[in-house]
């Protein structure tokens, strides 16, 4: 049969967000895979030359929705660095805690649309009803369920008080024996397996050299991961970073699962070794010179690059989204599958189209 | 050094130029570097590209100055995962890479209407460079 050439996305019924690609197929075989990007393209980065550095919090954290958080975390700390700004210590341990209740709905999240992906219903549903919890605890103690907002220069807008502590413990540990009563149906259930064990193989070679990020990498047998760096309070924390070796798509699920349980478990240190005193302190002046920030966001490492002169508006900010580094690779692991597997596959990076497009 | 923030200072990024920087990123990929990323910033006569490559998570930087309607080469042929990065600069600053593997020829994000490079403070009129490559 002649090769086919197939559009896939920008909608698509599986597809969470509007990635596009031209695929190249042989009767059901995949080829060559081609991305187009630009859908939902907004020039967010541009918007720093007219909106001073605190203004740009806010975009920052509308470049993702998911991981808002985590992008004004990177932002924030990376102005800090160039106002040689001390961030008090309560203000550090309690960015872990919101981050890393970031990191569970984002993994719960995706573990359901993955499930939905390949049609278990079910458990798309089980996992968007644990998630659901940490969207109150996000509510609870931010005023937002999902662009949370806390971020600001110097520190955090919000502390969490001890009965909100107690709360925000117990419900975890609800979260953490919901998820692992999930774990038969995830990690050994027959179907899933099929559908994932030995599909879309990136080895370790291959994830480091097209520059993969967060579990796609961390799948592959690489333990990377920018909390080793001990941002925020993370230098203070029991942490290694969960790694799989088979590069597969059920290693990738594999590391999301146990990065679920190993954030609850983060959040529970960071109140144990959390001090007391001062949430922010209230930087003077404009940044000035260049830095490069990076974090671990749920889907990989994110990169801002910020170039400032003292005045009131940034003169560049670029960003560099995980789902950005994980195309490359996804590109690899695409030709030679079956076609049936490309929207599983795609799933397996986790991608976020809205953080790539900017 | 493992960190999470790097100042850039006067001497911390490596000055580069268009014609070292195909060997300045082999001899870093030999050392066991993985290419993170590229950014690009308008100094108004040129654009000053930053190379990120990242090994257990120290980043070094290598940055190149390309004066404006200057080409530069791409270094896809070293780290074959740049191909986008590079086709977004050219996109966004209108810097152009020699060797290109696979060029969307300013389309990546952009539709045609997009007539000027929109990055830069003073935009450059894409659709004539495209006109241009077309001959």
């Amino acid at each position: 049969m002649a090769r086919t050439v197939l559009p896939f996305g920008p909608q698509h019924p599986v597809l969470p967000e509007p990635l596009h690609l031209t695929l190249t197929v042989d009767d059901e075989i995949v080829k060559e895979a081609i991305p187009k990007l630009g859908y939902v393209h907004r020039g967010l980065e541009k918007l720093a030359e007219i909106r001073d550095h605190t203004q740009m919090i806010q975009i920052v954290e509308r470049v993702c929705g998911i991981c808002s958080f985590l992008h004004a975390l990177c932002y924030c700390q990376g102005i800090e660095s160039l106002m040689k700004v001390d961030v008090p210590p309560r203000a550090k341990f309690l960015r872990v805690v919101w981050a890393e209740l970031h990191r569970i709905h984002s993994h719960l999240l995706w573990l359901g649309l993955f499930a939905d992906a390949f049609g278990f219903e079910s458990l798309f549903m089980q996992c968007w009803r644990i998630r659901e919890r940490v969207m109150d605890l996000q509510e609870a103690t931010a005023g937002n369920r999902v662009i949370i907002s806390v971020n600001v220069v110097g520190g955090v807008k919000r502390d969490i008080d001890k009965e909100m502590e107690k709360w925000i413990l117990e419900s975890l540990e609800k979260v953490v024996k919901e998820v692992n009563q999930l774990r038969t149906t995830i990690l050994d259930d027959y179907t899933v397996k099929q559908r994932t064990v030995g599909i879309g193989v990136l080895s370790k070679e291959k994830a480091y050299e097209l520059g993969a990020a967060g579990p796609t990498l961390r799948g592959s047998g690489i333990a990377q991961d920018l909390r080793q760096t001990g941002y925020a309070a993370y230098s203070e924390l029991d942490f290694t970073p969960v790694v799989e070796t088979d590069g597969d798509s059920y290693a990738r699920t594999v590391c999301r699962f146990n990065e679920v349980l190993q954030a609850a478990d983060l959040i529970k240190q960071a109140f144990s070794k959390m001090p007391e005193g001062e949430i922010s302190v209230k930087p003077k002046g404009f940044p000035s010179g260049e830095v490069v920030s990076r974090v671990e966001q749920p889907r990989g490492e994110v990169l801002y690059y910020i170039k400032a002169t003292g005045k009131k508006f940034l003169d560049r900010l670029r960003i560099r989204t995980p789902t950005f580094a994980n195309i490359p690779p996804l590109l690899d692991m695409l030709p030679g599958c079956d076609l049936a597997d490309v929207p599983v596959l795609i799933l397996t990076i986790d991608p976020c189209i809205s953080c790539t497009e900017r | 050094m493992k960190q999470s923030v790097v100042v850039l200072e006067a001497a911390s990024a490596i000055e580069s130029n268009s014609i070292n920087i195909i060997s300045e990123t082999k001899k870093l990929k030999d050392g066991g570097y993985r290419l993170v990323t590229m950014s690009s910033a308008d100094l108004g006569e040129s654009i000053d590209l930053l190379y990120h490559f990242d090994q257990d998570l120290d980043l070094v930087n290598v940055r190149v100055n390309v004066p404006k309607g200057n080409k530069t080469p791409s270094i896809t042929s070293v780290y074959p995962c740049a191909v986008l990065v590079e086709n977004e600069i050219k996109e966004h600053f209108g810097v152009e890479f020699d060797g290109l593997p696979l060029d969307f020829a300013g389309m990546l994000y952009l539709d045609e209407e997009v007539q000027k490079t929109p990055f830069c403070k003073i935009g450059v009129n894409r659709v004539e460079t495209q006109k241009q490559e077309a001959k």
